[in-house]
């Protein structure tokens, strides 16, 4: 790698598995409960966490020499919020059909703890090119996680992959269903989202002792 | 070590001057792409009305309205009659489809007579009486378009939401459920009934279409119930109008 530091490579390879947001630093869990019985919805939430945790970690990290310490999460929270409505309102104007999509996930990046979590430990003390790479690397961290979970419940809850039917047709009984195969309902529904993230964490941490914490 | 950013008057005065700045910000964003967005939410309601009829581009599995910039033209040469229906009056207007439901619900709660738009489409020879219907979901609001014949048979619906759960309550717009409320009857034994969104009625398939049931989305059993609600509350109020045109 040309373009990046070996230090700089590491911000972002390192969410990616040994610090991952959400199996390492267990952060934005509620969206990962939330929005992953289905591919499609994982991956929007992906590109959009992506995005703005880029940018956001970027002007924090700008701004992080006149942010005043006393109120310092109030101002992160307002970045995010302005970003996002800002985001959602040129989408409405411009591109209304996507904005549609988007506009169940504004209020879930607003509130999601890997946006707060990453401007408070690494953007406040760190220039924006390095809060930038973090916050990409974060994002893929995320996402990696997401559209694993989001694989596993939408195969197993609707039989279904990005919507297209590839076990057969649980009414007509044919595929895999004319075996006698049924999807599984419960994956569908948020504890099972938990579960699932509960069993990457164990796998992540049987094959890597280090991250065993005592 | 304390810097200059800890003090009081410091912190005071970053606050002002961000809300200013954000408050700026926000204001202008808004205002300047509010006709836009406007004008985007009227095609949407065109295109609405027109899907729950029947006039779109859909293929085998997808929902696609009709396009853009044909949908003004498709919108008058479908939709034939406007109406408000106030009590026993029935009045054109055509600007009947923008009419907010939500504030005439929440004017009606206030006691004030409630304006009831209809939209009386023609296709290929059949009459089609479209209302909007407007409810609660699970986390916000659901909202929708029912088109009629004159038995109150539903000939097809669009359902949308505000801020259902991907994958589960936001499903509601999706084909599958939508194409189940295709043939369903709104009444029973000449008595509305609505239709039931049902996690019981041992019919996927949906052949029965007198049994005032279709199937639920599994897992999102309160978004159903909302859209079970909303069309039972809203259609409900349509019915004198229908028992008059038979």
């Amino acid at each position: 790698m040309g373009l990046l530091s070996k230090k700089d490579a590491k911000l972002i390879t390192d969410p990616l598995a040994d610090n991952n947001p959400i199996t390492i630093q267990v952060l934005g869990i509620c969206s990962a409960l939330a929005i992953t019985a289905e591919l499609k919805a994982s991956i929007v939430m992906s590109i959009s966490v992506l995005f703005v945790l880029g940018i956001g970690n970027v002007v924090i990290s700008l701004m992080r020499n006149i942010i005043p310490s006393k109120i310092r999460i109030i101002v992160q929270l307002i970045v995010v919020a302005t970003l996002v409505i800002i985001v959602d309102q040129v989408l409405k104007a411009f591109a209304y059909e996507l904005s549609k999509t988007l506009s169940v996930f504004v209020g879930l990046i607003i509130t999601n703890c890997i946006i707060m979590g990453r401007f408070e430990a690494f953007a406040l003390g760190n220039g924006p090119w390095k809060s930038f790479l973090d916050g990409i690397g974060n994002a893929l961290g995320y996402a990696a996680i997401l559209i694993i979970v989001g694989f596993f419940r939408e195969l197993l809850g609707s039989g279904t992959l990005l919507g297209i039917k590839v076990l057969g047709d649980p009414i007509e009984k044919t595929g895999l269903y004319a075996l006698g195969y049924e999807n599984n309902g419960f994956m569908l529904l948020s504890p099972m989202a938990l579960i699932v993230v509960g069993i990457i964490i164990w796998v992540q941490r049987s094959r890597n002792k280090a991250l065993i914490e005592d | 070590m304390s810097k200059k950013t800890d003090s009081n008057v410091y912190t005071v005065l970053f606050a002002v001057g961000m809300v200013l700045v954000v408050g700026a910000l926000l204001a202008f964003t808004a205002s300047s792409l509010r006709p836009t967005i406007d004008a985007n939410k009227r095609i949407e309601k065109q295109q609405n009305i027109l899907y729950a009829m029947g006039v779109n581009e859909n293929d085998e599995t997808s929902v696609e309205f009709v396009s853009k910039d044909k949908v003004a033209d498709v919108f008058s040469k479908y939709i034939k009659k406007q109406l408000v229906i106030k009590g026993d009056e029935v009045s054109e207007d055509e600007k009947a489809y923008l009419i907010d439901i939500k504030k005439e619900q929440a004017s009606a709660k206030a006691g004030n007579k409630r304006r009831l738009p209809l939209f009386v489409g023609e296709k290929e020879g059949e009459t089609f009486y479209i209302a909007p219907i407007r409810g609660k979901g699970l986390w916000d609001a659901i909202w929708g378009y029912v088109a009629m014949n004159k038995d109150m048979v539903v000939q097809g619906v669009f359902f949308d939401h505000k801020g259902e759960t991907p994958g589960l309550g936001a499903n509601i717009k999706q084909r599958f459920f939508m194409d189940d409320f295709k043939g369903e009857d709104l009444m029973s034994n000449g008595q509305f009934k609505g239709i039931v969104v049902s996690k019981s009625n041992a019919d996927p398939k949906n052949e029965d279409k007198n049994d005032n049931e279709v199937d639920a989305i599994a897992g999102a059993t309160i978004t159903g119930d909302g859209v079970s609600a909303m069309i039972k509350s809203e259609l409900k109020l349509y019915v004198p109008y229908f028992k008059k045109i038979k």
